[in-house]
């Protein structure tokens, strides 16, 4: 691990919101071009770690480096072309798959070009006559695609998932498993997902950070999860808490 | 109107009390409450205009526009208590409106400088923008709330926090405006407006009266447009932080 460069790097990191203490004192990083699983119960963090990451939010104390670099030190727009991040339920504007694929250039007065849309489809493994459907006729894997194709218009470095498959079928899971790993084998690049499904973790993860209450509770290889060395994260791997 | 013709005309206020009884509506109160409120209302600002007429004080007139002002931001920005400093905003948009309708009108000499057109027409401009004020709140703050996802959507692609609440303002907009637009193409089908059967009934002629409600109408769709985008364009930036965060309204 020691010889991977940091993507993301924390140190001592708190969040707060209306008075909770969100995170605590985190501490740890994420390296380039590997898969890390963020794993733990509900209301640990892990969708706030996220929108750390991205900008979304700010810590009330501690710093975040993206590449080295302090993350306040990026513009925001800059920051989050550069780490994109798919939200939780693929959140679409109204109208088609191309004007979904087409929103990061729209945002810069630009225009995505048709054929750079259908490779980004074809990348996420939907077919090209998708291009001009309307996203209320998407089932959930579909929208979870597109909505990391949206993502990888801007060419992030870094790529957070946040549950994208909590609500999807086997099939649609596996699906999406699959081009989690085809993106950071052919983008190379760095990928920060979360899941509550164990298995998933180990098999696509190449690291894994266990959360829990807001704290970091273990850090390791995936594999970790298979005999992890924490009481608490004991229970957790058996089922024993939410 | 005599006095007596007046107290006659309390029959109007006796049918929807005895309805209301009859029917168990438990209006008698709150209609009771409300006639005996505008019976006093209406006379104090008839002696309180009198008086302001027959002086002619421009410092009178300052101080019954910044009355109407202050009566308006109060009233309005019960709707807009989510958003930060919207008490400001909303007077700041309607001193914008008044500043803005009477340079027009004493400017280019529509209607003379007396008091008794600016104070009338303060009245009904001040009143429409708070009312369009009240219609866009409510639908901003109900709009930014229910599509937070979309907002944080385009914050995370790279987008600005106009970016990000475009559709919601824009929405907002529109809708706030189209009642005072829509009121209009119906005008003198279906209702003949206050001010213009009011001057009627008083023995205008009535080709003025519709002149001069017409200047009222025009008055009224520039008050729609300009209250609701310049609220919308002070209120939104509040929504974000520095680093283009989306804020929780309050």
């Amino acid at each position: 691990m020691q010889t991977l460069n940091r993507a993301i790097h924390f140190n001592r990191v708190n969040f707060h919101a209306d008075e909770k203490h969100i995170l605590k004192n985190i501490t740890g990083s994420f390296y380039e071009g590997t898969i890390t699983s963020l794993v733990g119960p509900s209301g640990a963090g892990k969708s706030t770690l996220l929108k750390l990451c991205n900008g979304l939010l700010s810590p009330n104390s501690g710093e975040i480096y993206i590449k080295e670099k302090d993350i306040q030190t990026y513009e925001p727009v800059e920051l989050r072309r550069a780490v994109g991040i798919g939200l939780q339920n693929a959140p679409m504007v109204n109208g088609t798959v191309y004007h979904n694929l087409a929103l990061p250039m729209t945002l810069q007065d630009k225009e995505l070009e048709e054929k750079t849309a259908k490779d980004l489809l074809e990348d996420v493994g939907l077919e090209e006559e998708y291009l001009n459907r309307d996203v209320r006729d998407l089932s959930g894997g579909q929208r979870q695609k597109v909505s990391i194709a949206r993502t990888l218009v801007n060419h992030p470095q870094i790529l957070l998932l946040d549950e994208i498959t909590s609500a999807l079928d086997r099939i649609s899971k596996h699906e999406v498993e699959e081009l989690i790993v085809k993106i950071n084998q052919k983008y190379n690049v760095t990928i920060i997902w979360i899941t509550h499904n164990l298995q998933q973790a180990i098999e696509i993860g190449n690291y894994v950070w266990v959360m829990m209450e807001g704290e970091v509770i273990e850090t390791g290889e995936s594999t970790l999860l298979k005999s992890p060395n924490h009481e608490k994260v004991k229970q957790f791997v058996k089922g024993e808490m939410d | 109107m005599s006095t007596l013709a007046l107290a006659i005309a309390l029959i109007f206020v006796l049918i929807p009390i005895f309805l209301s009884k009859t029917f168990n509506l438990g209006l008698e109160k709150d209609t009771t409450i409300a006639v005996v409120r505008s019976i006093i209302q209406l006379f104090a600002v008839g002696y309180i205009l009198k008086f302001v007429f027959d002086t002619e004080s421009l410092i009178y007139i300052f101080l019954m526009v910044i009355v109407m002002i202050v009566a308006a931001t109060q009233n309005a920005r019960k709707k807009g208590r989510a958003i930060k400093g919207i008490t400001w905003k909303i007077a700041a948009t309607l001193i914008f409106m008044e500043v803005l309708t009477q340079a027009i009108l004493l400017g280019f000499q529509i209607t003379p400088a007396t008091a008794q057109y600016i104070i009338p027409i303060s009245g009904m401009v001040v009143g429409n923008s708070m009312v369009l004020a009240i219609l866009f709140l409510n639908r901003f703050t109900s709009e930014v709330d229910s599509h937070q996802e979309q907002t944080e959507l385009i914050l995370s692609l790279g987008g600005t926090p106009k970016q990000a609440i475009h559709t919601q303002l824009i929405t907002s907009i529109k809708a706030s405006m189209i009642p005072t637009i829509e009121s209009q193409k119906t005008i003198g089908l279906v209702q003949l407006p206050g001010m213009m059967s009011g001057q009627i009934i008083a023995g205008a002629n009535p080709i003025q009266a519709v002149q001069f409600q017409l200047l009222v109408l025009f008055l009224l769709l520039t008050t729609a447009a300009v209250t609701s985008i310049m609220l919308g364009f002070l209120s939104y930036p509040t929504l974000f932080n520095q680093r283009m965060q989306f804020l929780k309204m309050r």
